[in-house]
């Protein structure tokens, strides 16, 4: 076989941005505006949540013979991602002992189209955690320095939330929030009584319509991807538009091989990457090149950039490329309540997720951990989805029948039939979504033994949670029950104990990573600068959630907008006088 | 050779040859011109698309199988004054679906069927979907509710358990359950929160 032969083009761009999730669009959308001709590499197809050929919404669980089930794709059959947590032919390994899952999802928009919309600002300490708490890392940016950022995405993208005033969940420019469902004013009340907050959630759901985009029609179904672009993803809100200036190319199945270097000056010329339905060696040329791959697969390109002048990997003259990995923890419980059986009917499916959640609100100080975490719920009349019904042998002599007489649990005939229809909507679910310590041995590196599909070396993880995370999780359970004890609810299930950690998932899971190439002002032990561009190649910038130090127990999407976009504007600036 | 003879020798011998011979294997790898590419429904993925082509055209159940599915889901899920029975919702081909989408579910529900009926050959001589109904609802009441089935029957309990949820999962996902159920949404609609007569009920406002 012959050896392929890369082609390049002839034409050099201003920009070459390498993935269009929220990073990559944001990026895409504000440099293309300014004028500049940008070609736009997503390593999946072409994806429009308007256009029918990718419609799910809508649809009923009937049209899918598996009746929503997630053979194929992990979060169900309707669900926008293509990809998940394994891709056939694209392999990732962790270290013995260790554990992570790596959820890609290869399409125009990315992860951004099934999303769950929770679209919080860091508050003012989240920026600070080293210096509070003697652990974890500083940003070399502050609360200010993204205040005015986080106003635009709001303004430009459109969030749905409440005016607080709470110093660790800084008020946004914020859309009128929907009123809470039955069982969420339920779970207000009773949380409310024993000092838990419940505030409206924050979700980038157009609850009026902006810039000519559809309001939301409450189907509940925003991780099917939404043809009325009433809610935020990358496709329609960021890329499709920028595609629209005319400026930039849009260059699907692009599956990026290296970042490109010029020997003599050091800077990046380029980006080399595989035409995966041709499967030939390409390769586009640019005067910067923008990282938005994903945390993990920036820092998989990064450290697969090797040359020369740059053997370590490109801009990882620190080692630090790869480190400090670090997903949300996540703990969840669920709950039947009996009050909530035998339910009136009516339409509650409102907006995709919930309408209320609970932001931190203790002190860690006061703790034996040192990080916080928020709570998401769930529950209510959804449309039955494959997995409805399994399990009432659990379920069904919780509480007496319709005769007043216990029941034995099981059972068949009519009688469980009734039983169906007398506790759906009665089931409610709580997740905690939390902070965790970033460390230096959590991280991704090159796998030394194997490539994917495409001949690129492929990662391997090293990642373990830590007494932090553990305790974090036991945390949450306690709070759980707590809640679902003041609902007079019955917790389901046996408590998750320090057999599973608490219940707190595996590294990954939760699909919140960040932290592998983390801005910092020192060049030491640091990738980038705080403007998000390499501390060694000063053509060369990361706007995905890699360049961040720490997240918060807010989930990083819309401060991976506002980071992109002031980078994005740091890079206008730059060029404009003459520095790159 | 006929037709569909010729196909079967190419898949053999591609899985022989393909990683001998890679002329042979592109060479056979060629779709002949009279077989139609599978229909990509608007949403789908195009292997998501063949893979469900390939999953309808497979039998899973023997014919036995499918009638002993079907005669349990309706003692399961049976017609009632508010709607049809689990057949009449379509509950086995929607099992017989799953089994082929999800294989993991082969081997506890064809040996929980097998099982099912070697009790009743043993106790009445006869396979359960052959067994009278009384003769049927003796053997579903002693694995039927877990708490108070004797140990002798633990397995039929588990395949019970697995049953009562696919026949559930199969009923209510359908246009009959899902109408019996009372689900009103998957259409646009303004919300307004929680009717008003809701909110009294359950002595809960918006003011609070």
């Amino acid at each position: 076989m012959d050896v392929p032969q890369i082609k390049k083009a002839a034409k050099v761009y201003d920009v070459v941005i390498v993935g269009s999730g929220a990073g990559g669009g944001m990026a895409a959308y504000q440099l293309s505006k300014a004028g500049a001709n940008v070609a736009l590499l997503e390593a999946g197809g072409y994806f429009d949540p308007a256009d029918p050929k990718y419609i799910n919404q809508l649809k009923w669980v009937y049209e899918s013979p598996r009746r929503g089930a997630g053979t194929t794709r992990a979060f169900g059959d309707f669900d926008a991602a293509w990809g998940g947590w394994e891709i056939e032919g694209e392999p990732y390994s962790a270290a013995k002992g260790t554990e992570f899952h790596w959820f890609r999802s290869r399409m125009l928009g990315g992860r951004t189209n099934h999303w769950g919309r929770i679209s919080l600002r860091f508050g003012p300490d989240d920026f600070k955690r080293k210096s509070l708490t003697g652990i974890g890392e500083d940003w070399p940016l502050g609360y200010e320095d993204y205040a005015p950022y986080y106003d635009k995405v709001d303004d430009l993208i459109g969030v749905f939330g409440s005016k607080e005033g709470l110093r660790d969940a800084p008020d946004g420019r914020f859309l009128p929030p929907p009123k809470p469902r039955l069982h969420e004013l339920m779970i207000k009340k009773a949380a409310k009584g024993i000092g838990i907050p419940v505030i409206p959630s924050r979700l980038s759901i157009l609850t009026k319509p902006i810039h000519d985009r559809g309001g939301c029609f409450y189907c509940a179904q925003c991780g099917r991807a939404c043809q009325a672009y009433a809610d935020f993803s990358s496709s329609s809100v960021l890329c499709i538009p920028a595609v629209k200036t005319g400026r930039v190319n849009l260059i699907n199945n692009a599956m990026a091989r290296e970042v490109l270097t010029d020997a003599k000056t050091g800077l990046v010329t380029g980006v080399s990457y595989v035409d995966t339905l041709t499967m030939t060696e390409q390769a586009v040329m640019g005067k910067v090149v923008v990282l938005a791959a994903s945390t993990c697969e920036t820092a998989r390109l990064l450290l697969n950039s090797k040359s020369p002048r740059f053997q370590n990997g490109l801009a990882n003259s620190s080692g630090v490329v790869g480190k400090y990995l670090n997903d949300s923890t996540g703990a969840s419980r669920s709950a039947f309540i009996p009050s909530l059986m035998d339910r009136k009917r009516y339409n509650e499916d409102g907006v995709g997720g919930a309408h209320i959640y609970t932001p931190w609100w203790l002190d860690n100080k006061k703790l034996d951990f040192p990080r916080g975490y928020h709570i998401e719920y769930g529950g209510g009349m959804g449309m039955p989805m494959y997995g409805f019904g399994f399990g009432m042998e659990g379920r069904n002599n919780m509480v007496p029948g319709r005769d007043g007489k216990p029941k034995e649990a099981g059972g068949y005939g009519a009688d469980l039939k009734d039983d169906f229809r007398r506790f759906y909507g009665a089931n409610i679910g709580m997740a905690g979504r939390g902070e965790p310590v970033p460390l230096e041995s959590n991280y991704c590196e090159i796998d030394p033994n194997t490539v994917d599909r495409y001949g690129i070396p492929t990662l391997r993880f090293n990642y373990k949670w830590s007494d932090a995370e553990i305790k974090q999780a036991k945390h949450m359970q306690d709070t759980f029950e707590e809640i679902i004890h003041a609902m007079g609810g019955i917790p389901l299930g046996k408590k998750p104990g320090p057999e599973n950690n608490y219940g707190l998932e595996a590294p990954g899971k939760i699909i919140h990573e960040i932290g592998t190439a983390r801005m910092g002002n020192d060049p030491k032990t640091s990738v980038l600068n705080k403007y998000s561009q390499a501390h060694d190649v000063k053509n060369l910038f990361v706007v995905d959630a890699a360049a961040f130090p720490s997240q918060g127990d807010k989930n990083v999407t819309w401060t991976i907008l506002a980071n992109s976009w002031r980078t994005s504007d740091y890079i206008i600036d730059q060029v404009k006088q003459k520095n790159i | 050779m006929k037709r569909r003879d010729s196909l079967k020798a190419i898949t053999l011998s591609s899985l022989g040859f393909a990683g001998l011979n890679p002329q042979i294997a592109a060479a056979e790898s060629i779709v002949p011109p009279d077989i139609k590419p599978v229909k990509i429904p608007g949403g789908r993925q195009k292997f998501e698309a063949e893979r469900d082509a390939k999953l309808k055209a497979d039998k899973f159940f023997t014919p036995h199988e499918l009638r002993t599915v079907t005669v349990l889901g309706d003692i399961i899920i049976p017609a009632d004054a508010k709607s049809g029975s689990a057949s009449q919702a379509g509950v086995p081909a929607f099992i017989e679906f799953m089994m082929k989408d999800q294989p993991q579910w082969q081997t506890p529900m064809r040996g929980g069927i097998r099982w099912l009926d070697n009790v009743c050959v043993k106790r009445f001589e006869k396979k359960f979907a052959d067994c009278t109904k009384a003769q049927q609802i003796e053997i579903v009441d002693e694995i039927a509710y877990p708490a108070k089935a004797k140990p002798n029957m633990s397995q039929g309990v588990s395949f019970f358990n697995m049953m009562r949820g696919f026949v559930a999962t199969g009923f209510f996902t359908s246009p009959i359950g899902i109408k019996d159920l009372g689900y009103v949404g998957n259409t646009p609609n303004q919300w307004e929160g929680v009717p008003a007569d809701v909110l009294k009920q359950y002595n809960l406002s918006y003011d609070e």
